[in-house]
């Protein structure tokens, strides 16, 4: 982001950005603390978010602590992504009504309330809710994800119109993250700690002697919103001081997922021994695809009212990992643990980068903390890599 | 009412909480008999039409030679036959028994056990007869029985989901406790359809729904362990509500 319209906010400013925009008959969703994790709710004041937590992550354990400070910002990221907010886990797509009047002329309109699909339904859309919301402490990682789903269900041959109605009424407030967790790889995929794009404010937490965030503009409407807060000018300390904060965040997380030839390697080698392994280990609950702020598989379901005259139709969140999922005419194609946790591994990190240009993966770590028996995806990825190498190497030397 | 689907309600080893859940439908029962005629269900009604049925909802375990005998005449004369419950589904709680000896039991338990006349096992009613639709719980959900009786009476698929209790811990935006209390739950290998009732008041799942499709119970246990639970809590908590159940039940034999 530019920081030539970078500008320096004091804690009190946030309170005032929240009020602003609850004045405006705006939600306002944020990290809260409940049941002993940060999660997504909407505030009404910034004294809601989880000041002074801290969050340690490990591959299946979550826990957090407090920070002996006021940091509005001191986590990473919790069970919640924004998914929940733009892809909900129920979302109604219409409802059809019998009237009883089977049409001989085909399908046709009847007095704009819906659709006679000719066989005697009317068929009705179901309206997107249009309240616009205010996403406050956006991750980098997070920002990264909806542009992956901005890419499935906006840019592809299907427009997805719940989620083009929630995505357009969202105004992003992201937050620079100073606090990865051990179970976090966003410098691993290239989508973090520092926000790039996509947000319409970025802010940088500073706890040095004085509390403040560096506030970067990402969008014309983020601009008009920091015109209306009390801030000063950013100074090249306050851009340093930031700067210090995420390039350290960069350098305790380190590089945990090679991503080198990473396509190729888990396409070359799907029937390794590790797969078998990590089926013994895989409870196939769905954990990881449901915490993953990228994957967008869902299910249709219909349910029909008491008197047989009305059925709904919702979109239900559905994972890989069910058999269900790969059930078509003539049975289901995924029926082992192996097949599921492959279908999953090579989507993310490999067949997504043909069919969506980019890997499925954004370097969160949900998939690791939230595995109830915490399988790490860095370490199957390891070891499958390790494994080639030795065997190249052993290749090499017998040749 | 005439030309109406008739509905049985039919009762064998069972505490009546499942068949209670269709009375407990309230709202929704009287709406519901405008499109079906219950014709034998002896805990609402002591109307008793003939067969056949168009919908059985069978409760219970079968545990006697009596009730071995009624099943299949129950089958015989339904259309449709709906298992509902964890009794009906997998032998319930008294398919405690089936590890145990009957005999010894009854002597314990019943001051002239020269009366009963029981089998050894409780089972499930597809252990004797073609069950249509199963409906796991205990007891059963509303809301699964209600969708069950529609999609019949509609001719679509029932909303059974057959995944675990975890989709809906997630869909509900429930942290998962065991990665945040390091408690035990039976979430990951338990069908969904209660909601999430437990952990959604900190409690671990207790597995009352029955195992999902394809269950890893191993790897479950072998996490319990690592997390301090002891073999004999590991090995009670699969041999609970629906221990008879041949994933349950093969775990729970393994930790004691």
């Amino acid at each position: 982001m530019a920081t030539d319209t970078s500008s320096v906010l004091l804690p009190d400013a946030l309170e005032v950005i929240v009020q602003e925009l609850r004045g405006r008959g705006w939600r306002v969703v944020a990290p809260v603390r409940r049941n002993d994790a940060v999660v997504h709710d909407e505030i009404t004041s910034v004294t809601e978010l989880p000041i002074g937590w801290h969050d340690v992550q490990t591959p299946g354990s979550y826990r957090l602590e407090h920070r002996g400070d006021g940091a509005f910002f001191g986590y990473a990221v919790g069970p919640d992504s924004w998914k929940r907010e733009l892809f909900p886990p129920r979302a109604a797509l219409l409802s059809a009504r019998r009237d009883g009047r089977a049409s001989t002329d085909g399908p046709g309109d009847t007095a704009g309330t819906g659709t006679d699909d000719g066989a005697g339904f009317v068929v009705t859309p179901a309206v997107p809710d249009r309240r616009r919301s205010a996403f406050l402490g956006v991750r980098s990682c997070e920002v990264a994800a909806m542009e992956i789903q901005d890419r499935v269900l906006l840019h592809g041959h299907h427009v997805d119109e719940d989620y083009r109605a929630r995505r357009a009424q969202a105004f992003v407030i992201a937050v620079n993250c100073t606090a990865p967790a051990s179970t976090c790889f966003c410098a691993s995929t290239g989508t973090g700690p520092a926000v790039r794009a996509g947000a319409d404010l970025v802010l940088t937490e500073i706890l040095d002697d004085d509390h403040r965030f560096l506030a970067e503009v990402g969008t014309t409407e983020g601009a008009e919103l920091l015109d209306l807060v009390p801030r000063r000018p950013a100074e090249p300390a306050d851009v340093a001081a930031a700067a210090r904060a995420v390039q350290a965040a960069r350098h305790r997380m380190g590089v945990t997922l090679d991503t080198e030839g990473l396509h190729d390697l888990l396409l070359g080698n799907l029937e390794h021994p590790r797969l078998d392994d990590v089926a013994d280990r895989c409870l196939c609950c769905t954990n990881c695809t449901l915490a993953c702020p990228t994957c967008f598989c869902t299910t249709i379901e219909d349910a029909t009212d008491l008197s047989g005259d009305v059925a709904e139709r919702t979109r239900v969140w559905d994972s890989c990992f069910t058999l269900r999922y790969s059930e078509m005419h003539g049975g289901r194609t995924r029926t082992s643990a192996r097949a599921r946790y492959r279908q999953w591994l090579t989507h993310k990190l490999a067949t997504w980068v043909d069919q969506f240009g980019s890997l499925g993966c954004v370097g969160c770590g949900r998939c690791i903390t939230w595995c109830p028996v915490g399988i790490d995806l860095r370490a199957e990825v390891a070891a499958i890599r390790a494994d080639q190498e030795a065997g190249a190497g052993r290749e090499g030397a017998s040749r | 009412m005439a030309g109406l689907p008739k509905l049985a309600v039919w009762k064998f080893s069972s505490c009546d909480g499942c068949q209670l859940s269709l009375l407990h439908c309230e709202d929704e029962l009287l709406p519901l008999l405008g499109r079906i005629e219950i014709a034998y269900f002896p805990e609402a009604t002591r109307t008793e039409l003939d067969g056949p049925y168009d919908v059985s909802l069978v409760e219970g375990s079968v545990t006697t030679p009596e009730e071995a005998e009624r099943i299949e005449a129950v089958r015989d004369r339904s259309e449709v036959l709906v298992a509902i419950g964890a009794c009906a589904t997998t032998g319930g709680i008294q398919a405690l028994r089936n590890s145990a000896d009957v005999d010894e039991l009854a002597r314990v338990v019943y001051a002239h056990p020269e009366y009963l006349d029981t089998l050894e096992t409780s089972s499930p009613i597809s252990a004797h007869v073609e069950v249509d639709h199963e409906i796991q719980g205990c007891p059963i959900s509303r809301g699964q029985l209600l969708d069950t009786l529609l999609a019949i009476l509609t001719g679509r698929r029932p909303n059974l989901p057959q995944s675990s209790v975890c989709m809906e811990c997630k869909m509900l935006g429930t942290p998962c406790l065991m990665v945040t209390s390091g408690i035990g739950c039976l979430g990951p290998v338990t069908q969904a359809g209660c909601g999430a009732l437990c952990p959604s008041y900190d409690r671990g799942c207790f597995g009352c729904y029955g195992p999902k499709e394809l269950p890893n119970t191993a790897a479950l246990a072998g996490r319990w362990s690592e997390l301090g639970i002891p073999a004999d809590a590991v090995a009670r908590a699969f041999r609970t509500f629906t221990g008879n159940a041949p994933a349950f039940r093969e775990e729970s034999d393994r930790h004691g």
